[in-house]
């Protein structure tokens, strides 16, 4: 009896030391990379990065055309994507739900979920680089769309699963109709689950590349026209990166940190913000 | 069948009762399960109706045809008529939100929406009417102070309903249902989940409500059952047993099992 | 009535909302589809000049026209398979500690932190793993493996070659960095859903926290947590960015894991901006159509996973 005892006891100190290393790694690897990120990026971070645009080698340059081009792209992946998501999340939870459409919706939603970025991406220039004759910003967003939309999908089903259906019921018992009780008691009894979905998106969006060398291109120029190939942090990082050239390289390092400290910064507040809402 | 179902006019005075809703032939599917079997019932305007009977006897099921609560899931279906003023309300082509604003239910577990105490009652008045702030306003305090809540919330109706304790939510979807001035409310189970105290408040609230509105109450509790209505159904295994005044039914029922029932000899 | 007609205002809403959401559920079906059929279309002059053998030959020669998947699809497979060797345990043990050892006040801001992990874009990974990673493999990782591992029969094959730092290890390894929260972050969120009664009572016959995890937590939430593995292995299939800088772009097969190869995704992305038009691009196209058909045979294979173990509990 003792020996059994001692021997789980053993078993369990071993798997949860397991436990502890690994969230050890998880967040020692965080502090590193953002330690590298720091280290390279804040050298090269000056006002220049953000009021120039990206230049030859030889020329100081900076990023604003690439920043620009980010917010754009992802913006119209966002204006695209977004409605397209919570929409047809909303059906699979609230109407779809066992029907036969919404079984088939599901399973190929979990297939985009998975789908390579760069799949999508040759996709989308077969379908709008392609015939148009040439690479755009438009592109590049509905790239990202694509990308985007199917976290949507998910995370909305998932969390208006979560919604009691006790709580439609009661709605159901005022008389309200179907879409209101949706609209203001079920999207609002998970809108932070929903927040933390949109959010997942974008910051895949935000940093995708591989779906962009297709579509958006890149750009040295400072553009606002969506139906032309525009600039994007991660194209500029992707390209400079590779650069033998030290000042693009280091140009590549601030734009990583600018990017990346975004995206972060963007989800904290978010979190944040979903967090009161939930107090309240 | 309907031999046995007695649908009883006390000899008193309550044979002025009006109908308010008529239930006739009723028979109710989940799927290919029939739930409930040639039900008759009558809802008498003003009047506290409670529905008893054991565990899965039908008496949630034939409160929630009474607002066909049981349309939002597929396979469900019921045959028959349910008569409220009349008018069929398993018609096809009713409108299902004006039915459920004109009856209106509370739920086993208190269901506060994720909103404000405030907007939890605004938001079912809104639907139907656009009023000024000020008299929405008093529309939520008269409905609070119906539902006599008034007291404890009236400093935090912007806090959210969640907020609150289980019996004060509770009185809360009252309220919200008060609120939109329905002609019958359904009670299932209500106090399931609350202690005794906040069991006590609702009791009270219910015989309060009871007079201007037309009452039906399902619940597992034949003391509570005693204390609130007037009328009582019982029923076993999808069958109306027996329907009397709630005196009748626990001092001198005529069915056997409604005696065994009462007399706690089974459920 | 009043009423009535309140009600009937919202009615067109109502009906168009509703049609809203089923027109997007619609599109959803619309877009993969139109993958299939782009892709396919657009890999149709290669498939039909190289027929099946596409698949299997290991050419890939731009002067001569001469294109074959094997070398891709090779490197795909493998760098996946060791990052979900490495990132799924880890990640379930991350999810462990979060939900069942860690002290209360620190589970929010640690669950936080592995979850910006997650928030870093891949080619950062790609960025941080060609100057900083890359050197510390070449520099220690490989020469150990290769002193090691590299001598022990059977396995020794796979540890074999000179340390450059690049290649199908250090490639795989970034894949495990990326994908691990998100292992983590889906089987947390499952592990809570786990209700607190069936774990007290768990804890309440003195079982410990590992029987807990796995006599409760696991079996209670498989399917969820298979579902973020999955979304994982999807992942690192078709990640192109990070492997790209590290992987060393190597076109061709060598059994050894720490000498250099190619993905699918590198191989698309490297080559596709220099691709003539014609057979090159197309084989191009039909690498990236291979690569979305092994994505779709992983999923649906981990879907009929799901269900039979849907069935037997």
């Amino acid at each position: 009896m003792a020996n059994l005892y001692s021997g789980r006891k053993r078993r369990n100190l071993v798997w949860t030391g397991l436990a502890y290393g690994a969230t050890g790694l998880g967040l020692t690897m965080l502090v590193i990379i953002l330690a590298t990120l720091l280290w390279n990026g804040l050298g090269g971070l000056s006002l220049d990065v953000f009021t120039k645009n990206t230049a030859p080698p030889g020329v100081v340059g900076g990023l604003l055309n690439s920043i620009v081009g980010s917010l754009i792209t992802t913006g119209l992946g966002l204006a695209i994507g977004a409605p397209l998501g919570i929409l047809a999340g909303t059906y699979l939870a609230e109407y779809g739900r066992n029907d036969r459409l919404a079984t088939v919706v599901r399973f190929i939603n979990d297939i985009l979920l998975s789908a390579p970025s760069i799949v999508v991406g040759l996709f989308i220039y077969e379908l709008l680089v392609v015939p148009v004759g040439h690479f755009s910003a438009l592109a590049g967003g509905v790239a990202l769309a694509v990308l985007g939309a199917p976290i949507m999908v998910r995370t909305t089903e998932d969390m208006l699963n979560l919604v009691p259906n006790q709580l439609r019921e009661a709605a159901s018992a005022l008389g309200m109709p179907r879409s209101l009780v949706i609209q203001h008691i079920a999207y609002r009894a998970v809108r932070s689950g929903i927040i933390t979905g949109v959010l997942l998106a974008i910051a895949r969006m935000t940093g995708e590349t591989a779906p962009l060398i297709f579509t958006a291109l890149g750009n040295s120029l400072f553009t606002l026209d969506p139906t032309g190939p525009m600039s994007s942090l991660p194209l500029i990082i992707y390209e400079f990166a590779r650069s033998p050239y030290a000042e693009q390289q280091s140009l590549a390092w601030t734009g990583a940190l600018i990017l990346t400290f975004a995206v972060l910064a963007l989800s904290i507040a978010a979190r944040a913000l979903s967090a009161q809402t939930q107090q309240k | 069948m309907s031999d046995q179902v007695a649908a009883p006019r006390p000899a008193n005075a309550a044979s002025a009762n009006k109908d308010k809703v008529v239930v006739r032939g009723l028979n109710f599917y989940y799927g290919k399960t029939h739930a409930l079997k040639e039900v008759n019932l009558n809802l008498y305007e003003g009047q506290v109706t409670a529905f008893i009977g054991p565990s899965g006897c039908g008496k949630s099921t034939l409160l929630r045809v009474l607002n066909r609560m049981y349309d939002l899931y597929p396979g469900q279906r019921a045959e028959g008529e349910v008569l409220l003023d009349g008018e069929n309300v398993l018609s096809k082509d009713l409108d299902l939100n004006l039915l459920r604003s004109r009856v209106g239910m509370v739920f086993q577990k208190p269901t506060p929406f994720p909103m404000t105490i405030y907007d939890n009652i605004a938001f079912g008045v809104r639907l139907y009417e656009k009023l000024p702030k000020s008299e929405m306003d008093a529309r939520v305090e008269s409905s609070l102070k119906r539902s006599a809540l008034w007291n404890e919330v009236k400093d935090k109706l912007h806090a959210s309903g969640l907020s609150l304790s289980g019996g004060q939510q509770q009185r809360l979807c009252i309220a919200r249902t008060v609120a939109i001035a329905p002609e019958v409310i359904l009670f299932d189970e209500p106090c399931s989940a609350l202690d005794p105290i906040s069991t006590a408040k609702i009791e009270e609230l219910i015989d309060e409500l009871s007079g201007e509105y037309t009452i039906a109450i399902v619940t597992h509790n034949m003391q509570q059952a005693a204390r609130v209505s007037h009328y009582t159904a019982f029923m076993y295994l999808g069958e109306m047993v027996e329907f009397n005044e709630t005196n009748n039914v626990f001092t001198s029922p005529r069915d056997k099992r409604t005696q065994d029932y009462v007399t706690g000899r089974f459920g | 009535m009043d009423r009535a007609r309140a009600l009937s205002r919202l009615k067109f809403a109502d009906s168009g909302f509703r049609l809203m959401t089923l027109a997007s559920a619609l599109v959803v079906l619309v877009l993969l589809a139109g993958v299939a059929i782009a892709l396919f279309a657009g890999a149709w002059p290669a498939f039909h000049e190289f027929g099946f053998g596409f698949l299997f030959s290991d050419a890939w020669s731009p002067p001569r026209e001469k294109f074959g998947a094997a070398t891709a699809i090779y490197g795909t497979l493998v760098t996946s398979l060791i990052a979900m060797l490495i990132a799924v345990p880890v990640g379930l043990g991350i999810a462990v500690f979060l939900t069942e050892l860690c002290w209360l006040p620190l589970r929010r801001p640690i669950g936080v932190a592995i979850e910006l992990l997650a928030g870093i874009p891949s080619i950062i990974y790609g960025i941080w793993g060609v100057y900083y990673f890359r050197p510390v493999m070449q520099s220690y990782i490989q020469p150990f493996l290769i002193g090691t591992l590299g001598n022990v029969p059977v396995i020794g094959f796979l540890f074999q070659g000179p340390p450059f730092g690049y290649g199908v290890l250090t490639a795989g390894l970034v894949l495990a960095l990326m994908i691990l929260p998100f292992i983590t972050a889906v089987s947390r969120d499952v592990f809570d859903t786990v209700p607190t009664v069936l774990k007290e009572a768990a804890y309440g016959v003195g079982a410990t926290t590992f029987e807990v995890v796995g006599n409760i937590v696991l079996p209670y939430t498989r399917v969820g947590v298979i579902g973020g593995v999955m979304l994982a292995l999807g992942r690192a299939l078709g990640e192109t960015m990070a492997v790209t800088f590290v992987i060393g772009n190597a076109t061709k097969i060598q059994t050894s894991i720490l000498a250099q190869g190619t993905t699918i995704s590198a191989m698309i992305a490297n080559q596709f901006a220099d691709a003539d038009p014609g057979l090159f691009t197309s084989s191009l196209l039909a690498l990236g159509f291979i690569l979305f058909v092994i994505t779709f045979i992983v999923l649906a294979a981990a879907r009929a996973l799901l269900a039979s173990l849907e069935m037997k509990a």
